[in-house]
């Protein structure tokens, strides 16, 4: 009871970034879980003796924060989910670029920003999953055929409020332009076999039970479900692998880190991320959460690599960001929920 | 007085700042919104309010009636239980009856496979939100309600019945009329906090303003075009909360009366079981099914999730829960007595805006409050460096103190309800035979007001105290480093969807919000004699 009292007096009254630090110290704002991120900062700490505070939240509210604190900001690193979450951070002027070997031989070209605000750290594919009873896998081909009337009543959709939802349907106006992703979204919605899920989770389950026969998930929420329930008639498919456009290969998408640009620890706050992106570090990063390392040379965890292997899309992930808006606002048009 | 005006001003920094955000325009994100999406949410939002209006009610009365007026088996549990649904946040009493009752749940999967039964009616629709925020949000209506029913429910019944009216006739005649102006104040409760959701509708993908709100600023990018949406929400509520004003002008303030509990309805033996089998029912589906399959899920993942480290979580959740309700207990008190003291039209708006943080959506609120604490905080650091060498970037912002003052700000609304009304009904000759007795003010107070305000003092320190637990948003934008609660363990699970994970939080929530009912129940007996 004693020593709890005597911490919340101290929260009260004083301030923690008021007395002076006695190790080096890192301030992450995150967006990714707790759960997927504490056991890295842990390693990183015993590796390093850099300690680490941070602090979990959703993106808009984390930016907003930083925002409000400006050059008072105790954060020194933003971790996030989704490119178009750090695409909007930079632009809004809360990163800033570093300059860093480790990072640009570590990450791919099309999974950083190109002008070194931010660098991804894990890839999550955005792929089709089908019921194994009643669709075969040539049947499926690409993310714009699942507009064609064929899959009339056999498809179901996460909620396009998820910005899972919004990146990929971004970097399908970068593809074809507007009014051709239009076009495929509005057929999206006809072929629906009921409203959209508000989880990946959700929307496999009904195709496992017979609700609808195919959806769009990212592999890490199939891993999870097939772990728990490997019974299921679901298996993955990887789309446009064949197509020669710029369309082709999955649509995979990124989360990843920046160091912000009233970060008082800047050098600490580079080395951290840089370790995040090292051999040691990725497969901690991505196998926690059954997602893909980001560093090529790394190879992903066993159930990960048992579903094969397959072509990313190559446009860079930025354009998830600058297009989001625009994505947006289309599927409203388009009536997807 | 002027520390009423003083709270006032603070509860309103986050509509200012909300307000505010007109004074930058937003290209075309409003048009586009107006277009597209309003249309058909405005509709969405009228009919949830109404759906979710007339379930609580009925619920609410009903129930209230029957525990405070009746007498039939079980009567005594239901009297307490049938508040326990308040312990458990509406998201989680939504996920749990999609899970159970959608085409992929056990019920669906069972009827179509054993019986080729299909076609039942879909639990992901406008009705599905309405019956789920009905049984999430009844215990509002219920618990002032059923007050009302105890303390003056026998005498209406038994005037009603002197003047020859039937006892159905009295109840629809004379006791509810009565009651009306408190089971509005229940019913404003659960309605502003219908709006403010955003957790359940995003789980029913049901589009209300709050989720278009949202929108605008986490997919859309705009905070000046979220601000602006939950502005107009914010003066709805607020005609609606004047509207709601003037059918209390009408208010009777019957002394408070002798216990009911002589003189209960003793029912027939079959209207007895109906009574019992509703309750019952009642019960169940709102709290112990949804709890029963928490547990369920609880114990898939009590052995890897479960650590040392939901004591501190807990702790956290309890303290400030405790703490937040006593700030807010203290405050609605002062606000209402400062309203007894000096009654007039300023005061009435003064206690309107300061109660106005319950219907605003809770990140909106956070970030309203957010901003200008920053602000004042880069202010104090740049002047502490200057003359100081002060060298950090902490002050206020690092502090559980902003957190307290976001949550007394947000839940004022539920504290003032329940203390407004108690002190209305203690009749202005109290207060003269006491001043006549050469009593002061203060002495009023203590000795004569509180003493009788004991029952709503405790009603809201709880409604106060189980919100404050469920609460996330704020908690999440305004936590020092390190302050993690059960709530904070929910948020993390769930953003990627973990639902059975988050059933373990979730648990422990409802376990440590049973605490609070525990004690209206021991405050009800003492009441009830």
């Amino acid at each position: 009871m004693k020593p709890t009292l005597t911490r919340l007096l101290a929260a009260l009254v004083l301030t923690a970034a008021a007395l002076p630090a006695l190790a080096e110290q890192v301030v992450v704002y995150s967006a990714r879980n707790e759960q997927l991120i504490k056991p890295l900062f842990d390693a990183y700490t015993r590796d390093t003796g850099v300690q680490i505070k941070f602090i979990t939240d959703k993106e808009g509210p984390l930016m907003a924060r930083l925002q409000a604190e400006g050059r008072n900001t105790p954060a020194d690193v933003l971790l996030t989910v989704d490119a178009g979450n750090l695409w909007q951070a930079a632009q809004q002027g809360l990163l800033r670029p570093i300059r860093s070997k480790t990072l640009e031989a570590n990450v791919p070209a099309h999974l950083r920003d190109p002008d070194n605000e931010w660098f991804g750290l894990s890839v999550r594919a955005r792929t089709l999953v089908y019921n194994t009873q009643k669709v075969k896998p040539a049947e499926l081909s690409t993310y714009e055929d699942l507009a064609s009337p064929k899959w009339k009543g056999r498809l179901c959709l996460r909620t396009s409020k998820k910005v899972y939802n919004q990146s990929l349907v971004a970097m399908m106006i970068k593809e074809y332009g507007e009014d051709k992703t239009e076009a495929m979204v509005r057929g999206w919605v006809a072929n629906l076999a009921t409203s959209p899920f508000p989880d990946d989770t959700k929307a496999m389950e009904a195709v496992a039970a017979g609700q609808c026969d195919v959806t769009l998930v990212n592999t890490y929420y199939f891993g999870r479900l097939m772990e728990k329930n490997p019974a299921l008639p679901l298996a993955i498919f990887w789309p446009n692998q064949g197509l020669k456009s710029q369309a082709a290969g999955v649509h995979v998408n990124i989360s990843g880190a920046g160091v912000t640009r009233h970060a008082k620890n800047p050098a600490g706050a580079q080395k951290l991320i840089e370790w995040l992106s090292s051999d040691k570090a990725q497969n901690l990063f991505a196998d926690v959460n059954l997602e893909y390392p980001v560093n090529p040379k790394v190879a992903p965890d066993k159930t990960v690599a048992a579903w094969g292997s397959f072509r990313q899309n190559l446009i860079n992930v930025k354009e998830a960001g600058s297009l989001q808006a625009k994505a947006v606002k289309l599927m409203d048009r388009a009536g997807y929920k | 007085m002027l520390i009423a005006l003083a709270v006032a001003v603070l509860v309103m920094v986050p509509v200012v700042v909300t307000f505010s955000s007109f004074a930058q325009v937003e290209g075309d994100i409003l048009p586009h919104l107006a277009k597209f999406v309003l249309p058909e949410l405005v509709g969405n939002t009228l009919w949830l309010v109404l759906g979710v209006g007339i379930g609580v009610s009925v619920l609410g009365v009903s129930l209230a009636w029957l525990t405070a007026m009746c007498e039939f088996p079980g009567r005594r549990v239901f009297d307490w239980a049938l508040l326990l649904p308040l312990a458990l946040p509406a998201y989680v009493t939504a996920f749990v009856a999609i899970g159970l009752l959608d085409f992929t749940g056990p019920l669906q999967t069972w009827l179509r496979e054993s019986w080729r039964i299909t076609g039942l009616p879909e639990i992901r629709s406008r009705g599905g939100v309405i019956l789920v925020m009905s049984l999430a949000l009844y215990p509002y209506v219920y618990l002032i309600a059923r007050n009302a029913f105890a303390t003056q429910g026998a005498i209406a019944l038994e005037a009603a019945q002197s003047l020859g009216l039937s006892r159905t006739r009295g109840f629809f005649r004379v006791a509810l009329p009565m009651a009306r102006p408190w089971i509005a104040a229940g019913l404003m409760l659960a309605l502003m906090e219908t709006l403010a959701d955003f957790g359940t509708m995003a789980i029913f993908n049901y589009d209300t303003f709050t989720t278009a709100i949202y929108k605008a600023w986490y997919s859309l990018f705009s905070l000046p075009a979220a601000a602006q949406l939950a502005s107009i929400l914010i003066l709805f509520v607020l005609v609606t909360v004047v509207f709601e004003q003037r059918s209390r002008t009408q208010m009777r303030y019957g002394a408070v009366g002798r216990s009911a509990a002589s003189r209960r309805i003793s029912l027939s033996p079959a209207l007895a079981g109906l009574a019992f089998a509703y309750a019952g029912a009642v019960l169940a589906i709102a709290f112990l099914i949804p709890v029963a399959q928490l547990a369920l899920w609880t114990r898939e993942v009590v052995a890897t999730d479960l650590d040392t480290r939901y004591w501190s979580f807990t702790w956290h959740s309890v303290l400030l829960a405790g703490i937040g309700a006593l700030m807010v207990v203290a405050v609605a008190l002062l606000l209402a007595y400062a309203g007894r003291q000096r009654p007039g039209s300023a005061m009435l708006w003064t206690q309107r805006l300061a109660t106005l943080g319950y219907a605003f959506p809770g990140a909106v609120l956070a970030v309203g409050l957010f901003i200008p604490v920053a602000a004042l905080d880069n202010w104090l650091i740049d002047t502490g460096h200057a003359w100081f060498g002060f060298d950090g970037t902490e002050i206020l912002k690092g502090t559980l103190l902003v957190m307290l003052l976001a949550y007394l700000v947000r839940f004022l609304a539920v504290g003032f309800g329940p203390i407004d009304s108690g002190l209305h009904r203690i009749t202005r000759n109290i207060d003269e035979a006491a001043k006549n007795l050469g009593t002061g003010t203060g002495a009023l107070l203590a000795r004569v007001h509180l003493p009788m305000l004991r029952a709503s003092l405790l009603t809201a320190g709880a409604l106060a105290f189980v919100d404050i637990m469920k609460e996330m948003p704020i908690t999440l934008m305004t936590r020092p480093f390190g302050w993690d609660t059960l709530a904070v363990r929910v948020f993390e699970m769930t953003s990627e969807g973990e639902w059975e994970r988050a059933a373990l939080p979730s648990l422990a929530i409802v376990i440590a919000g049973i605490i609070p009912v525990i004690l209206l129940t021991w405050r009800g007996a003492h009441s009830h004699g």
